[in-house]
């Protein structure tokens, strides 16, 4: 026999919960979450920021990388009452507010460093990250390889974002 | 894909987190979680009570002195890797660093966080084995400094009891004219090892081995000291032939079953051949040192 059909389902959830504030895109957000809520999913279902993606879930993918205080992380491994008293970046906060892109996503235009675009929120926010923190840029083959190694890309092939962050340091001056 | 119901607390003192952690049954700690959150995601791990350390200023930090490098409890991986002092006083460390994950992951995690994790297949774990360093846990009733040799039990076990917290773990520094390496065999970058070895080697003045430490992970249930191979190597002259004959003997350090990235006569394999390649270079990071 199946399960019986509830006559309605509980609004309100019985998890603990906890008031975060934080800065998310230079915004003051304050919200009460459940505790168990993933900062990935407080972006996209609290905030309605889809930018950025979720694809794995356990840290393997990079689809889910935001900037916490200016350091890239993966959000689907960071709890969203862990991102209290940050300051978070997202996909959503990267181009000028006029539109202009991003040298890092120009790049990606112009190299043709992206096909279904699931994975580029997470390369975006993971290049300007290490474009912001390090100086000088490595840009040999190996070191862009590395950068990239935690950031897969099912459709690209790779080459052409390798070749998206050459042309992200020109566009930059920092080649 | 999402964590179960849990309580979460973030005290600010350490006092306080060690009362929450006695007086909950099923509580868990909360460093930087790139290890604990996968766990919870998945549902292997289901805290009745989550304790997050971030709040507490004392677990912040590195500190070089005194002949070693003690990391606090909150230090992300990428403090201790871009830690000038701390590279200064131990090179190897950044080293193996570059294979623990990726960068976004080593800028959350925690270094304490991955010892106390205990993954057998894991670098800090090894690096610590290798040192003979050594971890301090508190609870109610103080705190006790615990070997490596006695800290890595088992797969994601260590002696750590169930009241106590690490707080600190101390890297010994590299001794002087010590030469050092490190090498890992992943199918892709980032993994964890199939089967990776650290040593750490000195040269007498006759040119032979005074001192030869090797440690590998992947090989077995914990991070494991290749005391037949060290002892085959020291007081030789580290040909060839000696190399060759202490890859052999480190082979019976493998007691990890076949899975499903390699049998046990593969991980042999490798581990031999690694032995030979990092006892190398190792010798030749000693030489140059020396002179």
């Amino acid at each position: 026999m199946s399960p019986r059909i509830k006559q309605s389902i509980p609004l309100t959830s019985d998890d603990p919960t906890a008031r975060v504030a934080l800065t998310v895109n230079g915004e003051r957000v304050e919200r009460t979450v459940s505790v168990r809520m993933l900062l990935s999913d407080f972006l996209r279902h609290e905030l309605g920021l889809t930018g950025t993606h979720v694809g794995c879930e356990h840290g393997v993918c990079g689809c889910c990388t935001v900037q916490i205080d200016g350091s890239a992380a993966r959000s689907c491994l960071t709890l969203a009452v862990q991102a209290d008293g940050t300051s978070v970046k997202t996909i959503e906060s990267v181009a000028q507010p006029d539109g202009t892109l991003h040298p890092v996503q120009q790049a990606f235009q112009d190299c043709h460093g992206l096909q279904c675009g699931f994975c580029t929120p997470g390369m975006v926010m993971n290049i300007v990250s290490r474009f912001e923190e390090e100086t000088p840029l490595d840009l040999s083959d190996e070191a862009i390889r590395e950068m990239l190694s935690g950031n897969l890309c099912r459709c690209t092939g790779y080459l052409n974002i390798i070749a998206a962050v050459r042309r992200a340091a020109e566009l930059a001056g920092r080649a | 894909m999402k964590p179960s119901v849990f309580d979460y607390a973030s005290p600010t003192t350490l006092d306080e987190a060690v009362a929450l952690l006695a007086g909950h049954d099923g509580a868990m700690i909360l460093a930087g979680g790139q290890s604990l959150l996968p766990s919870m995601n998945f549902r292997l791990a289901a805290p009745s009570l989550l304790i997050d350390l971030k709040r507490i200023d004392a677990l912040r930090g590195i500190v070089v002195a005194d002949g070693e490098i003690r990391v606090r409890a909150m230090a992300r991986h990428r403090e201790l890797e871009l830690d000038a002092a701390a590279h200064r006083a131990n090179p190897l460390i950044r080293a193996v660093m570059a294979h623990v994950a990726h960068v976004p992951i080593r800028n959350r995690g925690t270094v304490v966080g991955s010892l106390c994790h205990a993954d057998a297949a894991a670098e800090m774990p090894l690096v610590l084995t290798l040192l003979d360093g050594t971890v301090v846990a508190r609870s109610a009733a103080g705190e006790r400094v615990i070997p490596a040799a006695d800290f890595f039990l088992f797969h994601m076990t260590t002696s750590r009891t169930a009241e106590e917290i690490v707080v600190e773990a101390r890297f010994p520094a590299l001794a002087a004219g010590a030469g050092w390496a490190f090498n890992e065999f992943t199918r892709r970058h980032g993994d964890y090892a199939i089967a990776a070895v650290g040593a750490v080697v000195r040269l007498g003045p006759d040119g032979r081995a005074s001192e030869v430490r090797l440690a590998a992970c992947g090989v077995s249930s914990r991070p494991v000291r290749l005391a037949a191979a060290e002892a085959a190597l020291v007081g030789t002259s580290l040909d060839a032939a000696e190399l060759e004959a202490a890859g052999q003997a480190a082979e019976g350090a493998v007691t990890a079953a076949d899975d499903m990235h390699a049998t046990a006569a593969y991980r042999r394999h490798l581990l031999a051949t690694l032995v030979k390649r990092t006892v190398a270079e190792a010798a030749a990071r000693s030489s140059g040192r020396a002179h």
